[in-house]
């Protein structure tokens, strides 16, 4: 019961974070800002929501003793692993690229690696 | 020869977690382990030159890789959950005040700026765009720039993060 | 009552419609990637949820593999914007 209930508050606060990462995607106003929004909010949303299968798998391994559960959360834990290392890194290369390819920050107060240029 | 069994293990622990359960020698079936040692032999004979690259076996030692896991629950689990509820906020008001500052990080090894840099990115409101391969530093776009460092030429790293002293872990993980 | 991974799944499938919104709207190439690297994401979460709500364990080792070849694809098209390929 307390698993079901934790279950389901995982899953809503990954659906939450999810939701406001898109959100942060259609309304932010430049490239860079938008990353922010969907490289954080979108890993960890994701993340919660793989917590949740986690938390899942545990408690039916409990109540049922079937070990396929357990396979369940294991693959669960390296995949969202998987993700979230990927998710930076990534994120990191289209922001290189990005400057690359003559991209300036629209609206910033600063830019220090204009006035590198390598 | 130590780059080449370092891969060796690392494929065969993942391929060994990831069939856990299948047979009932211990936990895995005979076929299962044949294939694992095969296919991980195969990995390391083409991958050890890429996994190994600096030829610096310091994060082999055990005890450093049980203070990765503890670095992941404790201090970053912490910074991840605030930099989401400021980046919640600043999605939903819509005050925002971004620029690319630079920070000064002072590691040395390729591990540490990767932690580092990958640390910045999944924290404070903070992506980082790119870095200096000779001084080592990391050009930073912030959300939010705090009033003032936009005239400093170089922000310490400790400064971006408000809660734990995250630099510091890594400096204990990495070097 | 409706399973909630079913009803976690159907939101998530309308994120990933309104991220595609982006990624026919975006003004730049760098924006689409963005876009596409948020549909991979969250792509891998439906999978994952998927995987439970059909008792299949091969659809998480899919998303695995998902995960790790998304990586790959957006290096590149990153590499490409940069003008490094």
């Amino acid at each position: 019961m307390i698993a079901d209930i934790l279950v389901l508050a995982c899953l809503s606060i990954g659906i939450l974070f999810n939701t406001l990462g898109i959100v942060g995607l259609l309304r932010f106003p430049d490239v860079y800002t938008r990353m922010h929004a969907t490289t954080k909010m979108t890993t960890f949303g994701s993340m919660f929501t793989a917590l949740a299968v986690i938390i899942f798998g545990g408690a039916q391994f409990i109540s049922t003793g079937d070990s396929q559960y357990v396979t369940l959360s294991t693959h669960t834990i390296i995949a969202a692993l998987a993700l979230a290392f990927t998710n930076a890194v990534g994120s990191h290369a289209i922001a290189r690229g990005a400057h690359r390819s003559g991209l300036k920050p629209a609206p910033a107060v600063v830019d220090r690696l204009e006035e590198w240029a390598p | 020869m130590i780059p080449f069994l370092l891969t060796f293990l690392l494929a065969l622990l993942l391929y060994l977690l990831l069939t856990a359960g299948s047979g009932n020698l211990l936990l895995w079936s005979p076929q299962e382990l044949v294939a694992g040692v095969v296919l991980s032999l195969l990995a390391a004979a083409v991958a050890k030159n890429f996994l190994c690259r600096s030829h610096n076996f310091r994060m082999a030692n055990p005890l450093r890789l049980i203070l990765i896991p503890l670095y992941l629950l404790g201090p970053f689990l912490l910074e991840v959950t605030l930099a989401n509820l400021d980046v919640a906020y600043r999605v939903i008001t819509g005050k925002i005040r971004p620029g690319i500052i630079r920070v000064q990080s002072g590691l040395k090894t390729d591990l540490g700026i990767f932690m580092l840099a990958n640390s910045i990115t999944l924290t404070p409101g903070t992506i980082t765009v790119d870095i200096d391969e000779e001084s080592h530093d990391l050009y930073v776009h912030n959300i939010n720039v705090p009033a003032g460092w936009e005239a400093e030429t170089g922000v310490i790293d400790r400064e971006l993060f408000s809660l734990a002293d995250i630099p510091a872990w890594i400096r204990r993980i990495a070097e | 009552m409706i399973e909630p991974w079913y009803a976690a799944v159907f939101v998530l499938v309308i994120l990933v419609c309104l991220a595609l919104a982006r990624l026919f709207l975006g003004p730049t190439a760098a924006d689409r990637a963005v876009a596409v690297d948020t549909v991979n994401t969250l792509s891998v979460a439906v999978l994952i949820l998927l995987g439970v709500a059909y008792q299949q364990i091969i659809f998480i080792d899919v998303a695995i593999v998902y995960a790790v070849l998304s990586f790959v694809s957006t290096l590149y098209i990153a590499k490409y914007l940069g003008g490094e390929l």
